[in-house]
């Protein structure tokens, strides 16, 4: 029941930030210079004054902004983003929809792969601070940090896909014979071409989350009860494991939901360079064509996306911390 | 206090800073790295062996030789050269975008902390909201109405990073704002203005120094990003990440194009964030002990 409560509070207090993300959002697309039918309009040289006018009056610009505003967000929460200024004229929310599972797929993948190597990487620089593990994992945070992701993605494909030919370099799976694998080689086949593009998605990820893990643990290490736990003579791995970890990873709840923007943003990246279709691909080809539509459509859903995973880290860190939700702490 | 103890001791402490600074590897090899740097984007024209931009269609795509140590481009065009004078280009990002994005992180955090009350809600309240977005999306959406001009493509780099700066800004004017010395400031007759600006300002300027440091590698990192898409610094102007389009242009027969300009970024951004964790642990007397 007050798991409820908590929740449904945490839920309303999402809904400023969702009109404040659709105000920013929308004014982003009206406040530039230029409005997005003249783009299209200036290409056009048969375009007469008359013609402009009547465009304008079909997309709605020449109603005041705040009316245009109310019409996008009525259609917003209908999930009616308008159509596609591309030739096709799809809806914008067809074309995100179908992107959308790929471009999740890939994250959580990268995020999993994440916490299965950025934490055990963080205990053990913990427990061994100062030791040459822990001085070289610091000197690769320090590398990965500053390396280019696209760039680590282009030595990959040179090296894992020209030099040795081992891993496709783009698509979500083979082009030729695919139709005919069985379920258990169109599996393998799509792991293989996820390998290259999780792994670069991660990078930024494990640095960060591996440093994270490290301080946190110092953090708790130096703390009584752990002291207390070493006292009373328990192993020195029911002290870290049992008793120490599991007080640190509490704050790592919160910074993953913090590095999910990071995490979607990254995806513009791969996905362009390993010809994925997804929403960061997506994004692309719409600035690429201008397509104010689809950019708008695909900055908020970006955003709302953004703010589920933040209610999502927020229900996990109540969960793991019963001090939260009995609002004994109710803010920070 | 008197002028004259206060110049002193401020004459010690940036003694004792320097000292710290000096004698932490880290940030050594940092500021190594980063005057290396401006040395090497402000005596371009001396350095390079040729010129950035001059076509050489009987030299194309060759491999590093003694000629072209880094080899040439599709356009046959020397990328030491350009390399050489792409720093330019990233230092200018680099500096211009962070100051941008320090300006109006400084301005809104010290608003938010000194005002309170509805002025810090409704500020931290768009800082939350603009978190939100994932920032190249934001950029991207913007930049595709604008030239993709380099000035341009540093206003909205600085315009999407301030946010950082400003909970920084507004945590130490909270801490600072209830301080004796404020007190004493305000009893005295000073204005707001004259309060935030040249009471509790100064005092807050050590983190500033470092976060717009740390910052300067991550704008430079987006900068690249957005000239590799194709929506950055538009050739033939030479920066760092289109010439890795060109490199993945040229994937499977041109190697050096993929490696050396992606090398270049990376030693650039380390060499900042070395330098602004270095600064960090100078600043932070907390820190040096551990």
């Amino acid at each position: 029941m007050d798991f409820l409560i908590w929740f449904g509070k945490r839920l309303l207090a999402l809904v400023p930030t969702f009109i404040g993300i659709t105000i920013i959002s929308f004014s982003v697309m009206h406040m530039a210079p230029g409005e997005p039918m003249s783009l299209q309009a200036d290409f056009n040289p048969k375009m007469t004054p008359e013609m402009r006018q009547r465009l304008r009056a079909q997309y709605g610009l020449d109603k005041p902004l705040y009316v245009q505003y109310g019409k996008w967000l009525k259609g917003l929460v209908q999930l009616d983003l308008g159509r596609s200024f591309s030739p096709d004229r799809r809806k914008v929310w067809d074309k995100i929809k179908e992107r959308l599972p790929v471009t999740i797929l890939i994250n959580v993948l990268s995020m999993i792969l994440i916490i299965l190597v950025a934490v055990p990487l963080g205990v053990w620089a913990a427990v061994r601070q100062n030791s040459l593990f822990d001085q070289v994992t610091t000197v690769l945070v320090f590398i990965a940090y500053a390396a280019p992701a696209f760039w680590v993605a282009l030595l990959l494909m040179l090296y894992f896909g020209i030099e040795l030919n081992w891993l496709p370099v783009s698509g979500l799976h083979t082009l030729m014979g695919y139709e005919r694998m069985d379920a258990w080689h169109k599996v393998l086949d799509w792991g293989k071409h996820l390998i290259l593009p999780v792994f670069v998605s991660a990078i930024g990820g494990l640095a960060g989350f591996s440093r994270y893990t490290r301080s946190s643990m110092l953090e708790v290490l130096r703390q009584d009860f752990i002291t207390t736990a070493r006292a009373k003579g328990l192993p020195e791995r029911t002290v870290i494991y049992r008793h120490a970890l599991r007080n640190a990873l509490l704050p790592l709840i919160t910074i993953l939901g913090l590095s999910i923007p990071g995490l979607i943003g990254g995806s513009v990246i791969f996905e362009s360079i390993f010809a994925i279709p997804g929403v960061g691909q997506l994004m692309w080809s719409a600035v690429m064509a201008r397509d104010y539509p689809v950019l708008m459509g695909n900055l908020v859903i970006v955003a709302v996306m953004t703010l589920l995973g933040n209610l999502l880290a927020d229900m996990g860190y109540a969960a793991a911390d019963p001090r939260i939700r009995t609002g004994i702490r109710e803010e920070e | 206090m008197s002028g004259n103890s206060n110049a002193w001791s401020r004459a010690r402490r940036a003694a004792i800073f320097c000292q710290e600074l000096l004698s932490n590897p880290l940030a050594f090899s940092g500021m190594v790295i980063v005057t290396i740097l401006f040395m090497v984007a402000l005596l371009a024209p001396v350095l390079a062996p040729y010129d950035p931009q001059v076509i050489d269609t009987y030299h194309i795509l060759e491999a590093p030789s003694r000629m072209h140590w880094l080899g040439t481009d599709s356009l046959g065009r020397d990328c030491l050269s350009r390399l050489i004078y792409g720093s330019r280009i990233s230092l200018l990002v680099g500096f211009v975008a962070v100051g941008i994005a320090t300006a109006v992180g400084t301005v809104l955090g010290a608003l938010a902390g000194f005002y309170g009350r509805w002025t810090d809600t409704l500020i931290m309240r768009f800082v939350d909201i603009m978190l939100c977005f994932p920032s190249i999306f934001l950029i991207m959406a913007v930049i595709a109405f604008l030239e993709p001009s380099i000035w341009n493509i540093m206003a909205v780099i600085g315009l999407t990073g301030w946010m950082g700066v400003a909970r920084l800004v507004r945590a130490e004017f909270l801490s600072l704002r209830k301080r004796d010395f404020v007190l004493a400031a305000r009893i005295s007759g000073a204005s707001n203005i004259r309060i935030v600006f040249s009471e509790i300002l100064p005092n807050a300027v050590a983190p500033i120094i470092v976060s717009a440091t740390l910052g300067i590698g991550g704008a430079i990192l987006t900068e690249s990003a957005l000239s590799f898409l194709g929506i950055g610094v538009q050739p033939p102007t030479p920066s760092w990440g289109n010439m890795l389009t060109e490199g993945k242009d040229n994937l499977e027969i041109a190697w050096w194009l993929s490696v050396y300009p992606g090398l270049a970024i990376l030693i650039t951004v380390l060499g900042y964030n070395l330098l602004g964790e270095g600064l960090r642990d100078a600043l932070d007397p907390r820190k040096r002990q551990r």
